[in-house]
């Protein structure tokens, strides 16, 4: 396997007509390192994917694939691999036909062929499936053949267009592990595109959140969800509580007050910026009987009993405060209807802005 | 009794009354009208005259007749190669539309109706007269550069007329299976180092292989059954005419006319059945998820003015018949010019007087038949679709396989078969003008059938179980909602059937006793057997092409309309 490569974007502007796409991304992909593009259907992430992959133009800037700049260069000439969502295999073909495919049109010798095709399908466990036809594999077989298909060529990136969409719940899970064992074991950078933070958290070494064709934060999966860089990958990761109010001065120290009577005390160092809102993540806070607190007060509007956990919906004034509380056998659960104040420790709480 | 109720149940599969009589009646149908025909020309092929006896010696003189033999390989060379000159257009306009961004496609595509309203044999007088051996493209090439091309020469002239006629239907099924490739599959192969002509050759073509397959079918079967056009070329070494002549000329006792029918039958079905064992475990359709067709691109400059040049010829090639029948019918004399000596519209006059009865005659057969089509099309479609009876099924197979079946066939079949019955005053049944009409029901019945079928197949069932539901019967709930729902289909359905049937020839040229019930589609056909006839023949022809053409616009029209309204609804 040749030495992994980076991928590195400058400045990239893509537009359809009026329609802006990517708005001045730029993103460095380290060598060997799995890295996914996370965002809601139309922010850009595939458009990105496949700019990388020369099925796309940029308008600006540059994409550099292990130093080089491809901006000339087509599809064919990049030796970048895409497993595609609907996998793309070629129904006229068996599925060794497809694995060869690549190498065909790199001229190899046929015995170095036959050598690479079955050297991939072991790689996915599917020998015993060479000579048959796409049609006649499950979704999971069919992407899995996607996946030697691409890596034959030995590509100096992988790129992967929501390759587990296809499949149901269960086989995801299962192929997702499988593509990171893969790809760890080839040290190949690696470019993953999903909707599904899930996914992406599981597999992934850094994620590129991006939204409305803007790149909202990079890091690793814990860094985005502890420390969000703003409300939109705050919202995005996870379920975070975002309360509106104002900042007030009152005996020398600084409240958030989210409604009348209803106020948290801001950490003496904390910087607060203009138009910031409170977030903070439903298991950090807690729910306590009304009186025994000045924390929030408030009345619980809905109760779900989630096995591990209670999840409280807890009305603050005009606001719904989700609180997640870790249930112990015994313990007595607040009704819906009844009193209660939210309890939440000042650490926990992030100043963020759109 | 009780066993008879007990197996009337079981077959019926909770049918009503109702229901299990309209099967029957168009079980009937289907058995006198072809069923019985078609096996009649099977059974005397294979049967000793006279004595009923089965035998092969019928088809030991067909292949020991040098006439006959020679006539086979003909309509299979004719019928092959006008499938590779269809191809040989089809391709280039195919890739060009598929692939590239540029408006000439909506020409392309509108070209790709021509074929489905007119018959060929129609303009090939004309084409004769452009581009035959005297015709004005020879003239011109001989005056200028001292060559001539063989255009219309023999077979050539059925292969020419044929192809330029039919190109649109490989035209039509190729560009559906390229628009229905997943685009993943063309950008997969890019991504994997494949690209331009290896890719289309290696990815796109295989891909798009069914449709091209369908289509070439199509087109090897319509030029292997087509009786006209050869008559009117004067080729007449091939099958179908020579069956057509058999039983002209020798009479409907004459066994041969019944072996080659059994031989086009067996052509037909071969053709169907080898493309269908080519495309065994090819249907990618199912395959792929995303469709959308292949990515286009804008053309250069030049190569867009090169694809115009292209498209230009074609349509030049493809207008000419229709052209040369324009300028025929308006000629004085026009032999051995370029263009004719000089314009008159007397022989619009002349037809307007003479063929006001064909034009009758046309409208009352095809009308007829549209109907009939229409109400047993419906009839069927409600049974497969929206019942259980047993063997509803084989009602549209039966009705489906009239497509296999030769319109020279159809004909013979009803002359052996209702020859023989007479009506009390002593009338063969088979000389009646409404045995015409209703061999062109059957002919047009498959066409009206998919369109009825469509129709039906695109209501929801719970529009009728709510009509059920609020008390209205089958019967009423078919009348009250579900034809109204389908007016759009069947109307399609009717126009199709009509303005096909109208310039339909091939059964009715077997069918027609007197002058005095010749459609339209027949007197064309005499008035160009003799020089004279020409211009009063391409006027009618003109006619004939207006009226179809009229027709076509018309259902497309009504078609259109009947989906706005119920758009809301659905």
């Amino acid at each position: 396997m040749s030495k992994a490569v980076g991928v590195n974007i400058r400045g990239v502007n893509v537009s359809y007509g009026a329609n802006h796409v990517l708005k001045d991304v730029s993103l460095d992909i380290e060598p060997g390192e799995f890295f996914a593009f996370l965002g809601p259907s139309g922010c850009g992430k595939t458009t990105l994917l496949r700019l990388i992959a020369g099925f796309n133009h940029a308008d600006s800037g540059e994409v550099r694939i292990g130093g080089t700049d491809v901006a000339g260069l087509p599809p064919w000439k990049r030796d970048v691999g895409m497993v595609f969502q609907s996998y793309a295999l070629w129904p006229h073909m068996s599925v060794a036909r497809n694995v060869a495919f690549g190498l065909e049109e790199r001229r190899l010798p046929r015995a170095e062929i036959d050598k690479k095709v079955a050297a991939a399908l072991e790689l996915v466990g599917l020998s015993h499936l060479a000579q048959r036809r796409p049609s006649q594999l499950s979704g999971g077989q069919q992407q899995r053949v996607a996946v030697a298909r691409t890596v034959a060529i030995e590509p100096k990136v992988l790129l992967l267009d929501e390759p587990l969409s296809n499949l149901d719940a269960k086989m995801r899970v299962q192929v997702r592990r499988e593509l990171r064992d893969l790809q760890q074991r080839l040290g190949l950078t690696t470019i993953f595109v999903t909707h599904d933070q899930e996914e992406a958290n599981t597999i992934c070494d850094r994620i590129a959140v991006m939204n409305d064709g803007v790149v909202q934060q990079v890091g690793t999966p814990m860094e985005l969800y502890e420390r969000p860089a703003n409300l939109f990958v705050a919202n995005f990761l996870g379920t975070a509580n975002i309360l509106d109010g104002r900042l007030v001065d009152e005996g020398g120290r600084r409240w958030f007050e989210i409604a009348a009577g209803a106020r948290v005390s801001v950490l003496g160092d904390a910087a607060v910026p203009a138009g910031s809102k409170l977030v903070f993540r439903p298991q950090h806070a807690g729910v306590a009987a009304a009186g025994t607190t000045s924390d929030l007060p408030g009345t619980v509007s809905h109760r779900e009993f989630l096995g591990a956990t209670v999840r409280y919906a807890v009305r603050v004034g005009t606001a719904e405060i989700v609180v997640d509380a870790p249930f112990q056998n015994g313990d007595g659960l607040h009704a819906p209807g009844a009193p209660v104040a939210v309890t939440l420790p000042a650490q926990a709480i992030l100043w963020l802005s759109a | 009794m009780t066993a008879i109720a007990l197996t009337l149940r079981r077959y019926s599969a909770g049918a009503t009354p109702g229901q299990i009589g309209l099967a029957l009646a168009i079980a009937l149908f289907l058995a006198v009208f072809l069923v019985v025909p078609v096996a009649t020309v099977i059974y005397v092929a294979f049967t000793e005259k006279g004595t009923g006896a089965f035998t092969l010696v019928n088809f030991q003189d067909f292949f020991a007749t040098d006439l006959f033999v020679r006539s086979f390989w003909n309509s299979i060379y004719v019928s092959l190669m006008s499938v590779a000159w269809a191809s040989a257009i089809a391709l280039p306009l195919a890739y060009l539309t598929s692939r590239f961004e540029f408006r000439g496609s909506a020409i392309i595509q509108t070209l790709g109706f021509l074929p489905l309203i007119m018959p060929p044999f129609v303009g090939a007088v004309a084409m004769t007269l452009l581009f035959g051996r005297n015709g004005t493209l020879n003239l011109l090439l001989d005056d200028w550069l001292g060559f001539k091309i063989p255009f219309m020469e023999g077979l050539n002239g059925v292969i020419f007329v044929e192809a330029l006629h039919y190109f649109p239907f490989i035209l039509i099924n190729l560009s559906a299976a390229l628009a229905n490739i997943d685009r993943a599959m063309e950008e997969a192969a890019q991504n994997l180092g494949c690209s331009g002509m290896r890719l289309f050759r290696r990815i796109v073509f295989p891909l798009a292989m069914p449709g091209y397959v369908a289509g070439a079918s199509l087109v090897f079967v319509k030029v292997f059954d087509d009786l006209a056009t050869p008559l009117l070329l004067n080729a007449k070494d091939l099958l179908a005419p020579q069956a057509y002549l058999r039983v002209t000329s020798i009479g409907i006792a004459d066994p041969m006319g019944y072996v080659i029918s059994v031989v086009l039958i067996a052509g037909s079905i071969a053709a169907v059945w080898l493309s269908n064992l080519a495309l065994r475990g090819k249907d990618y359709a199912t395959v792929q998820r995303g469709g959308g067709g292949l990515s286009r691109r804008t053309l250069k400059p030049w190569e867009s003015a090169a694809a115009y040049a292209v498209i230009t010829l074609i349509l030049l090639l493809v207008l000419a018949p229709h052209l040369g029948l324009l300028i025929l019918s308006l000629a004085t004399v026009w032999s051995f010019s370029p263009l004719p000596d000089a314009y008159t519209l007397a022989h619009y006059a002349r037809v307007f007087g003479d063929s006001s009865l064909y034009i009758k005659n046309t409208l009352i057969y095809a009308a007829l038949a549209g109907t009939i089509d229409v109400i047993v099309g419906t009839a069927i479609a409600y049974l497969v679709l929206r019942t259980k009876l047993i063997g509803r099924q084989w009602l549209d197979w039966t009705a489906m396989a009239a497509l296999a079946i030769p319109g020279v066939v159809l004909g013979i079949g009803y002359l052996r078969t209702f020859y023989g019955v007479s009506l009390p005053d002593g009338t063969p049944l088979a000389t009646l003008w409404i045995m015409i009409v209703i061999a062109l029901a059957i002919r047009r019945l498959p066409y009206a059938l998919r369109a009825c079928h469509a129709a039906l197949q695109q209501i929801s069932v719970s529009v009728e179980e709510a009509a059920e539901n609020l008390g209205a019967t089958k019967a009423r709930t078919v009348r009250r909602v579900v034809v109204p729902l389908m007016t759009g289909g069947i109307l399609a359905g009717f126009v199709t059937s009509f303005s096909t049937a109208a310039v339909e020839l091939s059964a009715t040229l077997m069918l027609v006793q007197s002058n005095s019930d010749a459609p339209l589609a027949y007197g064309l056909y005499v008035f160009m057997q003799s020089a004279a006839g020409r211009g009063p023949g391409a006027a009618l022809g003109v006619i004939a092409v207006l009226f179809v053409a009229l027709c076509a616009y018309a259902s497309h029209r009504l078609v259109e309309r009947s989906e706005k309204k119920q758009g809301a609804v659905r």
